[in-house]
């Protein structure tokens, strides 16, 4: 990997879903918490893949795991109390149980990490630039002199103005939009090939996560860096994300390409979520559909499906499955989702009482042409469409037929 | 819902509460030996708005633009430095405690941390029952009749009445704060981020409790939130501010579907959809963060991150006005006011001088 | 810095004031008649009214007050004898300057207190870093029973102790005397390492107790996660930057145990015999030396205050975020 400093205006998108080996492949990965009250299940039998230059949004909720997977995959968890079991092979390098130096030398060099909050996830006690040439010293050896430079040359790149200058700063010294650019610097100033995002954006103004999802984006274009992007946001997800893993009481309830997750979501909990948020350019007499109840404890999680208590559809599974079978993680391709409904039931459900609701309007620009029928009449056939060829690249087409509908 | 609540209500429409130039200055002291006030931070600065009754008003904007002071003046949980807060036409903008005791059962709180809002010492009944308390209202038993009643009617078991706030999950512990607030049947309800510390799932249930809230009793909301897409479901008028000012108000069409400054559009543009297909709005990428409300700009506060600024937007301050084939009560500040759409025409907005280096464009300038 | 040290000493000289003239009542203004003490039994009125006009007790309270305040800065020429400048009276037992016993003393206590605070934050941190590193198993449990060995113990029951054990006994250290710097710098040395050892010991719990609790808590902080992600190595973490950001904390509990450290030189003073400040106090109530005791509270509070200033404007040092 090295640094590309000439602007490329609109280089290639990333290469198609399907070439070459994953890049970060997560098996199984199980992490435990031993607490006073009992043993925390924070992940439950993870696994997903990434490939070199896209993105994961993982999506979820509080104490979905979201975060626990990526502080496991770095190996940053505390080894006391925490067990952490499964296979996790970055570049085919096996992560878990590596020894601590050969960890070192990954972090920060070939994988690193951007968190949430950057006034205290950046230390109080050293100048930014500081804290950016570190990791650089450490990881290329270069002199004192030279990481300074770096560390300006990347603060300039993430658009912080008068570099030069800013280096020297604390990071009190900073607004929080300019932290959260250092913060990618940081990230950054090594070249890895793996960035864990961890809600980079969540505490941002709106308009600041707007600069930072898109100078992300195009910092992505052009060192070609896998990113996995945690988010509870779904609009962020439909924003960065080429592929989503959706996660609830630590397991993966739901996984595919963005489209599929967004348009056809085939999960409860996904159309739950989806159900849940208000958006600009839906209706709003529409009522919003909350997921009743609140996320399961995990300390003792319900048997079965976790999401049993919670979900309006348990009924159509016979036998109370739900709660007592715990569903598999049932995968065609890349894309797949963990429920006892059957594929055209849960197909059906979505289309003919999920999406309707969501009140999705095609066109922004003709609010009158978007009448409750016409859309949505076009739209429920869709999903059928979509089942007919099972694999991935043919959705697409599909949904370019769709826009040309319009 | 019960009938007491309905009795009190008044008409739909009538002005409720009226803001005029309402501002709060907070001193900033400095000095040697004897504090002096070297300065202020100017976090609200003359705002003017009326919430009539039975409507929602959304109050948007991002960190630092005064929208939750704003909602501590209107509750006179700050006094203002300067203005005119009346509430149904009685003048409260310096009233006294004694004075404002009767306006205080009809204005009531809701804030955002339903962690730190409800004291954990407290059951949840003593919490919600505490303003008829102290109000020295009806009996005990009828207290408590009346508490359960209002556990029912946001959602809660009545049940819960002698468990702790710490028993509850984030988004029942919210439900709490609303029993609480509608515990002396308020007639205007300010709500600041009522649910942005709440999960996804949880905020619908939270946002769904309050319409029905406003819809059934009658009560109207001051609803001041960061998240647009919440505010416009919720609010029937919107006023976005900037900088301790209103920089744009009307109703909630004319602020989402036919913005005229370019700081809505902006921030309209900013909102993340859960849609892939969502392209065909305008792209606008500010750059840097919101000044210091310290030592905000001259003229119009936005000019410094607006790539339509002139010189007259140093000099004079835009007045709120109704532009040019606006809506009845659209009222925009601004010199140089954006096309009534948020449509994407053709050329985005890069001001950020990191994205347009990426993406090889040059900050443009629009002609105005 | 410059501004935050003079508003400080301004600060100081404020506090000072306000000591020396709650002090002064309640030494002068209270029932207790220094002349009647300082007469004897056998004492007619026309003495006692010498002795006040002698000792200027005659004059109000206030102007009593101010006289000894200025007489701090000019001196004062005294019935007695001759004060020179900084005057804080002349003692009532032999009649000598306060400010000459004072100094007399003071180097003991100094070193007492200087070097027992050396050791037990040396120790006491140091045992604290150990727990905190090796959190949860053998060397942190080992580490910090030792620790509560000292908070066990009192000075004056393992002083003796620790003179029998290693100077009568084994003969390795020196039981004790006033040190004398300038003349004989290694006698000194040898002289007040046990008292410092002896009084480091009651401190070392609580320095070794916060350190650790400090350092884990510091070991979780978000900063320093963000340094384990850039690959920083654990020893690097530790110190460079949980380290760090335990230091403030530990410098501010310093600057409270000021008080504790002058106690625990009194207590040690007469332990080991010495002839410092603590010892010069407690003569100076039992033979109810008005001016000697007044003299030696209003020095060590000087020097507790100056020592504040100097500890806060080390946490500006640590802590970029405070503004001087």
């Amino acid at each position: 990997m090295t640094t590309v400093t000439t602007p490329q205006p609109r280089p290639e998108p990333p290469a198609p879903r399907g070439t070459g080996d994953p890049f970060l492949s997560v098996r199984d990965l199980r992490v435990r918490f031993a607490t006073e009250d009992g043993e925390v299940r924070a992940v439950d039998g993870l696994s997903f893949d990434l490939e070199r230059g896209r993105t994961l949004g993982i999506v979820g909720e509080s104490g979905s795991g979201k975060s626990v997977t990526n502080l496991a995959v770095l190996g940053l968890h505390d080894p006391r109390g925490t067990t952490v079991s499964g296979r996790v092979t970055l570049d085919g390098q096996e992560l878990l149980g590596a020894p601590r130096k050969r960890l070192e030398k990954l972090r920060g060099a070939k994988m690193s990490m951007i968190f949430q909050d950057s006034l205290t996830a950046l230390s109080p006690y050293y100048t930014v630039g500081r804290q950016i040439a570190e990791p650089y010293r450490k990881h290329t050896g270069a002199s004192r002199h030279r990481a300074r430079q770096r560390a300006v040359e990347m603060l300039g790149r993430v658009g912080i103005p008068q570099p030069q200058r800013r280096v020297d700063d604390f990071p009190h010294q900073f607004s929080g939009g300019m932290r959260q650019r250092a913060m990618i610097a940081l990230a950054l100033v090594c070249d890895p090939q793996l960035l864990i995002a961890d809600e980079p954006t969540t505490a941002l103004d709106v308009t600041v996560q707007a600069q930072i999802l898109d100078l992300l984006k195009d910092l992505q274009r052009q060192t070609g860096t896998s990113i996995v992007f945690v988010t509870h946001d779904l609009g962020v997800v439909a924003d960065v994300c080429d592929d989503v893993l959706v996660m609830y009481a630590g397991r993966c309830v739901e996984t595919g390409t963005v489209r599929d997750i967004l348009k056809t979501p085939e999960h409860p909990y996904s159309w739950g979520l989806l159900s849940s948020i208000p958006r600009l350019k839906a209706p709003v007499d529409v009522p919003l559909r909350p997921i009743p109840g609140s996320p399961p404890s995990l300390l003792d999680p319900p048997p079965g499906c976790p999401f049993h208590p919670r979900c309006a559809f348990r009924d159509e599974v016979a036998g109370d499955r739900c709660a007592t079978e715990r569903p598999q993680l049932l995968l065609t391709g890349a894309r797949g989702s963990a429920c006892h409904l059957d594929g055209d039931r849960k197909r059906a459900i979505f289309a003919d009482r999920i999406r309707p609701a969501l009140g999705r309007r095609p066109e922004a620009a003709s609010p009158a042409a978007a009448g409750p029928e016409g859309p949505d009449a076009d739209r429920t056939a869709e999903p059928e469409a979509d089942r007919t060829v099972a694999d991935e690249p043919a959705a697409e087409p599909e949904a370019d037929q769709g826009e040309g509908n319009r | 819902m019960s009938g007491i609540a309905m009795t009190k209500a008044a008409p739909a429409g009538e002005p409720l509460l009226e803001a005029a130039g309402l501002a709060k200055h907070f001193p900033v002291l400095d000095g040697f030996l004897f504090k002096r006030r070297v300065g202020a931070v100017q976090a609200v600065d003359g705002v003017d708005f009326t919430v009539h009754a039975g409507e929602s008003l959304g109050l948007v904007g991002e960190s630092g633009c005064g929208k939750s002071t704003t909602g501590r003046l209107v509750t006179r949980l700050l006094e203002p430095t300067a203005g005119r807060l009346t509430y149904r036409g009685q003048d409260i903008t310096h009233a006294t405690r004694k004075q404002l005791a009767p306006v205080r059962t009809e204005i009531q709180m809701i804030f955002q941390d339903p962690y730190a809002s409800l004291n954990p010492r407290r059951t949840v009944g003593e919490i919600v029952s505490g303003p008829l308390e102290i109000q020295g209202l009806l009996t005990p038993g009828a207290r408590e009749r009346r508490t359960r009643e209002l556990l029912e009617i946001v959602g809660l078991n009545p049940e819960h009445y002698n468990r702790f706030p710490h028993e509850f999950s984030g988004g029942q512990r919210q439900r709490v704060g609303v029993a609480r607030a509608l515990s002396l049947e308020p007639k205007l309800i300010v709500a600041d981020e009522p649910v942005s510390a709440l999960d996804v799932s949880i905020q619908a249930q939270v946002v769904n409790l309050l319409q029905r809230l406003q819809r059934e009793m009658g009560i109207a909301f001051l609803f001041i939130a960061h998240d647009l897409a919440v505010v416009r479901h919720f609010s029937q008028r919107v006023a976005v501010m900037y900088l301790g000012r209103i920089i744009e108000i009307g109703d909630r069409d004319a602020i989402y579907e036919h913005p005229r400054h370019p700081y809505t559009h902006a921030l309209l543009s900013a909102v993340p959809e859960a849609d892939p297909d969502d392209d065909g709005r305008e792209r606008i990428r500010l750059a840097g963060d919101v000044p210091s409300p310290l030592n905000p700009p001259s003229g119009c506060r936005f000019r410094t991150r607006c790539w339509k600024a002139q010189d007259k937007c140093a000099t004079d301050e835009p007045p709120l006005v109704r532009l040019d084939g606006d809506a009845e009560g659209h009222l925009t500040a601004c010199h140089f006011p954006q096309e009534p759409t948020v449509a994407d025409r053709g050329h985005d907005v890069v001001l950020d001088p990191a994205l347009a280096a990426l993406e090889g464009t040059e900050p443009p300038r629009e002609p105005a | 810095m410059l501004r935050f040290l003079v508003r400080r000493v301004l600060a100081a000289v404020v506090i000072l004031v306000l000591i020396s003239a709650v002090t002064y009542v309640l030494f002068f203004a209270l029932p207790i008649d220094p002349a009647q003490l300082s007469c004897g039994k056998s004492c007619t009125p026309q003495n006692i009214a010498l002795i006040h006009r002698n000792l200027g007790l005659d004059k109000p309270v206030p102007v009593q007050w101010w006289d000894y305040v200025s007489g701090v800065f000019t001196g004062r020429h005294l019935p007695l004898g001759n004060c020179p400048a900084p005057c804080l009276g002349l003692s009532f037992t032999n009649d000598t300057p306060i400010w000459s016993t004072l100094m007399d003393r003071f180097p003991t206590t100094l070193s007492l207190g200087v070097g027992g605070a050396a050791i037990f934050l040396t120790v006491g941190v140091g045992l604290g870093l150990l727990s905190a590193w090796r959190q949860g198993r053998l060397t942190d449990r080992i580490a910090s029973a030792v620790s509560l060995l000292g908070q066990s113990v009192q000075i004056y029951f393992i002083g003796p102790l620790a003179i029998f054990l290693f100077a009568d006994r084994l003969g390795w250290l020196d039981a004790g005397h006033d040190p004398d710097w300038s003349s004989d710098p290694v006698g000194s040395l040898s002289g007040v390492i046990l008292p410092c050892l002896v009084m480091s010991v009651i401190f070392w719990s609580n320095y070794s107790r916060q350190t650790r609790s400090l350092m884990i808590e510091q070991l979780s902080e978000e900063h320093v996660r963000t340094a384990r992600a850039k690959g920083m190595g654990s020893a690097y973490v530790f110190f460079r930057y949980a380290l760090r950001g335990a230091m403030g904390p530990i410098i501010t509990i310093f600057g409270i145990d000021l008080g504790s450290i002058l106690g625990g030189t009194v207590i040690t003073e007469s332990t080991f015999g010495l002839h410092g400040l603590g010892q010069l106090a407690v003569s100076a109530v039992l033979g109810t030396d008005l001016p000697m005791e007044m003299g030696v509270m209003l020095f060590g509070a000087t020097a507790i205050v100056a020592f504040n200033i100097l500890i806060d404007a080390c946490y500006a040092f640590i802590d970029p975020r405070i503004r001087l």
